[in-house]
């Protein structure tokens, strides 16, 4: 079973998808251009404290708004190993998947969890935190499908018979 | 077993004779809708995908819309990147400056009744409007129905919303859908369908509707829909069908959660800042000094809203310390305003009248507001920094409290 551990930043209920990416940058050109301005309408700072390996705990709700899948690529840009909400916002929750970023569902860590502390992820089984265990739900099957493939974009390169080290178009 | 609308709308798609509630089913589009701020990235993934022609190109719309006209020089880029592709790919449906995307799928007819609708714009949930099946989706995804025409989908619980009688005056649909959202809340109806039926839906314009469906999302929903009648027909310059008829819910259809509401004893509301979920009684907010009034958006940017303010605001002038932007759904839209006269009542009031497009609501252009100030706005979301910066406090109300309030340059009850 696949685990990992790391520092947790703490998020309330309905963070939405102008608050993880606000519209005056999504014409930014990349998404490395973008991901500086992460969460900056409600944290300014959040996005350059955050570091790899880092996970976002949050209330109900999270990724609500728009279908900007720019949201889960600069939450994904910025390290992040995986968000564990209460509740995820279901075109939000397709978008990570879509680009291999891991998202668990949990009603109680949120409660319990304080910011700067340190968990560590049983993925699809538990968490653990400050001694405690905190179970967590299988993803459905045909979702693990698309996240073992490392995302649609290769699960469709594969389809086509993509060569994916030949692929240097902008 | 009955079946809601929504499951219908998917078996009909699929050539199943029913789908339950939890099936994953993989639907093919029958229209898609492609905005300018997402072209870029669906160009980049269709091609890292492989992909090297697309499925069916009449079925694809390419919709200008956010980003028109730029507002930063990089908006250009959008454009560029967005004709190279219409190009390349032999895309004939693209709208360069028309008016906003979910304004132009319906008015421009490319969704029919039982139609199933993708788009890269999570309002994209209005088209439930003329009874069709269609959801935001992101931009990965839409590149792979650019080149499989086929997306997979979760087949709904469905919340069904029934309001029976007559709307006081001064009450219109963006009043009922907030009322909605506020009982559901933000998350309410996440993953699942709203049906709506009742008499009083059945007695509203197309536009109406639109108002509803398009905030469906607002609480969460995948989608929205109202069954096709007399008027969806007309509107989408067709005749009513037995097979658009057939796609009501079922009587003995099962709901995972029933709504009624009395269409007599709902009252102007507004969501206030920065949820759409915090709906309040505009009686109760009466007083709060404002900045700023916003008319427009694909929530409530249409004739008939501009048409309600204009009948508020005649004769009359905008408080002086009030900017009042309007800003007609789409150039069909602008060109029918004008030609009643609605935009020079508008303007005599005091208005500034712009182009068409998202304009202010997604905060991009046109009356960007600052730390401290106040807007009523009619779009669908008043989250934070969504047309400013974070210290702006966004209240969503419909046209005509909107227009009441223009004049009191404070929140009032229209009257």
């Amino acid at each position: 079973m696949e685990q990992f551990t790391g520092k947790v930043w703490v998020l309330g209920d309905d963070i939405d998808t102008d608050i993880i990416i606000p519209t005056e940058y999504l014409a930014l050109k990349t998404i490395e251009d973008m991901k500086q301005y992460a969460f900056s309408p409600l944290r300014p700072d959040l996005a350059s404290r955050i570091q790899k390996g880092d996970i976002v705990v949050a209330g109900k709700n999270f990724g609500c708004g728009s279908s900007r899948e720019q949201a889960p690529e600069v939450v994904k840009a910025l390290g992040i190993r995986c968000i564990i909400a209460r509740s995820f916002a279901r075109i939000f929750f397709r978008n990570s998947i879509n680009n291999g970023l891991l998202l668990i569902e949990q009603p109680d860590l949120r409660g319990d969890v304080k910011e700067g502390d340190e968990i560590t992820v049983a993925v699809n089984d538990h968490i653990i935190y400050g001694g405690r265990r905190y179970p967590i739900a299988s993803l459905p099957e045909n979702l693990v499908e698309i996240l073992n493939a490392g995302g649609l974009v290769k699960a469709m390169a594969a389809r086509n018979g993509v060569n994916r080290d030949s692929l240097n178009r902008s | 077993m009955g079946q809601t609308m929504i499951e219908k709308l998917i078996s009909r798609n699929i050539g199943s004779d029913s789908v339950k509630p939890g099936d994953i089913v993989t639907v093919s589009a029958d229209r898609v809708m492609l905005d300018d701020i997402m072209i870029p990235f669906i160009a980049d993934k269709f091609h890292e995908m492989g992909f090297t022609k697309i499925w069916d190109q009449d079925k694809v719309v390419l919709i200008y819309d956010h980003l028109v006209p730029s507002s930063q020089q990089d908006d250009v880029r959008h454009y560029q990147v967005g004709d190279r592709f219409a190009k390349e790919y032999g895309l004939t449906h693209v709208h360069r400056s028309d008016g906003i995307c979910h304004q132009l799928m319906t008015e421009a007819g490319y969704v029919k009744p039982g139609d199933v609708v993708f788009g890269t714009d999570s309002h994209t949930t209005t088209y439930g409007c003329v009874g069709a099946f269609s959801t935001g989706i992101g931009y990965t995804e839409m590149a792979a129905i650019l080149g499989t025409g086929e997306l997979w989908v979760r087949v709904p619980e469905t919340i069904k919303i029934v309001i029976e009688g007559e709307l006081p005056e001064h009450v219109m649909s963006k009043d009922v859908i907030l009322r909605i959202i506020g009982d559901l809340g933000a998350d309410g109806a996440t993953y699942k369908a709203l049906e709506f039926a009742g008499a009083t839906v059945e007695n509203m314009t197309v536009s109406s509707r639109m108002t509803m469906a398009n905030m469906a999302i607002e609480a969460g929903a995948k989608c929205a829909v109202f069954a096709p009648d007399e008027k969806t027909a007309l509107y989408c310059g067709g005749e009513l069908g037995e097979r658009d008829r057939s796609l009501e819910g079922d009587s003995d259809a099962v709901y995972c959660k029933t709504l009624t509401y009395r269409a007599e004893e709902l009252t102007p509301v507004m969501a206030c800042p920065s949820q759409v979920d915090k709906i309040r009684e505009v009686s109760a907010l009466e007083g709060t000094v404002i900045d700023q009034v916003f008319i427009g958006s694909c929530t409530n940017g249409r004739l008939e809203d501009l048409e309600a303010a204009a009948k508020v605001l005649e004769g009359k002038k905008t408080a002086p310390f009030v900017k009042l932007i309007v800003t007609p759904a789409s150039r069909k839209v602008y060109q029918e305003a004008d030609a009643r006269g609605i935009l020079r009542t508008l303007a005599e009031a005091g208005a500034i009248i712009t182009h068409p497009g998202c304009g202010l609501c997604c905060g991009r252009t046109g009356g960007i507001l600052w730390d401290g100030e106040r807007v009523v706005a009619t779009n669908n979301r008043n989250f934070l920094g969504r047309m400013g910066t974070s210290k702006v406090e966004i209240y969503l109300a419909s046209p005509v409290t909107a227009a009441a309030c223009a004049v009191a340059g404070k929140i009032v009850l229209p009257s």
